[in-house]
C-alpha cells in the first residue's frame, strides 16, 4: 500500500515556506519563519548584562530560549504560560543553536531569544529553531554558521518531509482497532558542517529506516538553507 | 564631375569610418564603466554567517571572518567588503561591542566610595574609578561631581573579563551639560562621522550645533535653539536610514539648506 500525502505533495517536498528578517522593530534581530500553516516568531536581544547576577558565567555568555505557543495558535485555546512542554522544547532550543555560536565572546551576558508560535501546525519547534537562528544572525552576533531545522516523518511504509498535523495523527485499523502509525522526528543540522544538533524520535522506527530519515533529513535542510540566506540578503538596510 | 563625385564618396567613406569608431569607442568605454560598477556592487553584498566569501590564499581573513581549510567564511551578517588582500565584514545590525580607545557617552547610573557606574549600552559593566578624574574632587560626596542620570563623554581605557575601565583623563572628556542626547544603531556610526569626520562637520556648520558622537551610538547635540537641534536630529536620521547611498554628504547638505529655507 503507497501512501497519499493529504494535502498531494510528493514525499521529500515540503510545505510552501515564508521567511523574513527584521519583523520587530525595538528587538536586536528578529525574524519570521513558516512551514505552511506552523508559524514562529522570534525576537532576540543582547548579549546584554545578565542579572540576577549570581547566573552570570565569567568566562561564556548565557543562551536563553523561551519557546511558546499563543493561545490562538492552537484549534482549542491553549492555556497561556510554560508547560512542561514548552520547556522541554525551549531546552532543546537552546542545544540546537548554542554550537554555532561564540559565547566566549561576550562574558557575563546573556542573549535572550523570544520564540513565539503564532500558528501551529506541525514541526512548531523546526519552524522556530529555522526562525531563532536567522534572527540570531540579524542580531549581529557572531556565528559560525546558521542552523536549519526540518521533521521527517515514517507515516505507514513511506518516509517524508515536514509533517502537517494532519499526518502526524495518521491511524491504520488493526484488528479493528486505532493504531497510531506516524513516527516524527525533528531534525536540526549546521548549514555548512552539516552535522546534527537536534534529534528526537516521537514514535518507533527501524535502524534501517533512521538512515534513510537522516538522508532526506540533509537534503531537505540545503533546501531551507539558501531560503533563510535569501531572506537575511533581502533585509532592508533603514533598519535604525 | 565624376573626380568630385569620387572625392565626395571617399569623405563619406571616411566619415563613416570615423563614426564607427566613434561608436566603438563609445561602448568600450561604456562596457569599462558598467564593469567599474559591477565591482562596486559586489564590494555592497551582504553575506550571511558560514557563507564562503571568498577560496584560495590571496585573501587575508580580516574582521569577522575565518579561515576553514583554503575557504574563508563570514561569521557574522553584514556587508563584505574586499579591499586588495584583506576581506572583511561590516556589520549591519547588533548592540555596541566595546573596543579599547572608544569615546562613548553613558550615563551614571551608580555611586560607588571609589567611583562611578556608567551605563554606555555595552554587554558589560562600566565603572570610572575616582583616579581616573582630572580635578579635585571631594571623597566625601562624590556625587557632587557627577550625580546619578549626569550623562558623560568618557573613553574606555581597558578592558577584562570582570567589566570595562573608563577613564576622564584626556581632552574633551568631559560632562555634558544640556542638549539633547539621541540614541542610533551603532553600527552606523561611522556613516554618522563620515570620512574624516566631513559628515559630522557639515551638520555642525549648517545647524551652528556642537555634537559629540559615541561609539556606542549614543550622539549629544546642543545648538542654541531647539529648533537647530532638532534639524540636526532630522539629518542624523536620515543618515541612519538611508547608510549606503554614494555622496550622501552632499544630500544632507542640500537637505539642510532646503531645511533651513522653510
Amino acid at each position: 500500500m503507497t501512501y497519499k500525502r493529504p494535502d498531494k505533495r510528493e514525499y521529500d517536498e515540503m510545505r510552501k515556506i515564508e521567511a523574513k528578517v527584521g519583523i520587530i522593530k525595538r528587538a536586536d534581530g528578529s525574524a519570521l519563519f513558516s512551514f505552511g500553516n506552523s508559524k514562529a516568531i522570534v525576537a532576540v536581544y543582547g548579549p546584554r548584562k545578565l542579572y540576577p547576577q549570581h547566573l552570570q558565567n565569567p568566562q561564556k555568555c548565557l543562551l536563553r530560549c523561551y519557546y511558546d505557543l499563543a493561545s490562538f495558535s492552537v484549534a482549542e485555546r491553549k492555556r497561556p504560560g510554560p508547560s512542561r512542554r514548552s520547556t522541554e522544547i525551549s531546552y532543546v532550543t537552546a542545544n540546537a543553536l548554542k554550537p554555532v555560536i561564540d559565547l566566549e565572546a561576550f562574558p557575563g551576558s546573556v542573549i535572550d531569544v523570544y520564540i513565539l508560535i503564532i500558528q501551529a501546525d506541525a514541526s512548531t519547534r523546526c519552524a522556530g529553531i529555522n526562525a531563532a537562528s536567522m534572527a540570531l544572525a540579524h542580531a549581529g552576533i557572531p556565528m559560525k554558521e546558521l542552523v536549519t531545522s526540518v521533521s521527517i516523518g515514517k507515516i505507514g511504509d513511506a518516509i517524508v518531509a515536514d509533517l502537517a498535523k494532519e499526518e502526524e495523527d495518521y491511524t491504520i485499523k488493526k484488528d479493528g482497532k486505532e493504531m497510531k502509525a506516524a513516527t516524527d522526528i525533528p531534525f536540526a543540522f549546521l548549514s555548512r558542517s552539516e552535522k546534527i544538533s537536534l534529534m528526537q524520535l516521537d514514535g518507533k522506527i527501524s535502524y534501517d529506516d533512521l538512515k534513510k530519515a537522516i538522508k532526506l533529513a540533509r537534503k531537505t535542510s540545503k533546501k531551507i538553507v539558501e531560503i533563510q540566506e535569501q531572506a537575511l540578503k533581502k533585509v532592508k538596510e533603514d533598519k535604525t | 564631375m565624376e573626380k568630385e563625385t569620387k572625392k565626395k564618396k571617399i569623405k563619406k567613406e571616411k566619415e563613416t569610418k570615423k563614426e564607427i569608431t566613434k561608436e566603438i569607442k563609445r561602448e568600450t568605454k561604456k562596457k569599462e564603466t558598467k564593469e567599474e560598477v559591477k565591482i562596486e556592487k559586489k564590494k555592497r553584498q551582504i553575506v550571511a554567517p558560514g557563507e564562503v566569501i571568498a577560496t584560495g590564499t590571496q585573501f587575508l581573513p580580516g574582521e569577522n571572518t575565518r579561515r576553514e581549510d583554503k575557504d574563508i567564511l563570514a561569521t557574522r551578517f553584514g556587508l563584505l567588503e574586499k579591499s586588495e588582500k584583506l576581506i572583511k565584514v561590516i556589520p549591519l545590525s547588533g548592540v555596541y561591542i566595546p573596543r579599547v580607545g572608544n569615546t562613548v557617552i553613558g550615563q551614571v547610573f551608580d555611586i560607588s566610595f571609589n567611583g562611578w557606574m556608567v551605563n554606555i549600552l555595552a554587554p558589560s559593566s562600566a565603572f570610572l574609578t575616582l583616579a581616573e578624574c582630572s580635578g579635585y574632587i571631594n571623597k566625601n560626596d562624590l556625587a557632587e561631581h557627577y550625580n546619578f542620570g549626569d550623562n558623560i563623554v568618557t573613553k574606555i581605557k581597558s578592558i577584562k573579563s570582570k567589566g570595562i575601565d573608563l577613564t576622564m583623563k584626556e581632552r574633551g572628556l568631559r560632562k555634558l551639560e544640556g542638549g539633547m542626547i539621541i540614541s542610533i544603531n551603532p553600527t552606523r556610526v561611522p556613516r554618522i562621522i563620515g570620512r574624516a569626520g566631513s559628515m559630522v562637520n557639515t551638520i555642525k556648520g549648517e545647524t551652528g550645533c556642537s555634537i559629540t558622537v559615541g561609539q556606542n551610538g549614543i550622539i549629544w547635540i546642543k545648538g542654541t535653539s531647539v529648533e537647530d537641534e532638532l534639524l540636526a536630529k532630522k539629518a542624523i536620521e536620515l543618515i541612519t536610514k538611508k547608510p549606503f547611498i554614494e555622496g550622501l554628504t552632499n544630500k544632507i547638505k542640500e537637505f539642510l539648506i532646503k531645511e533651513k529655507k522653510k
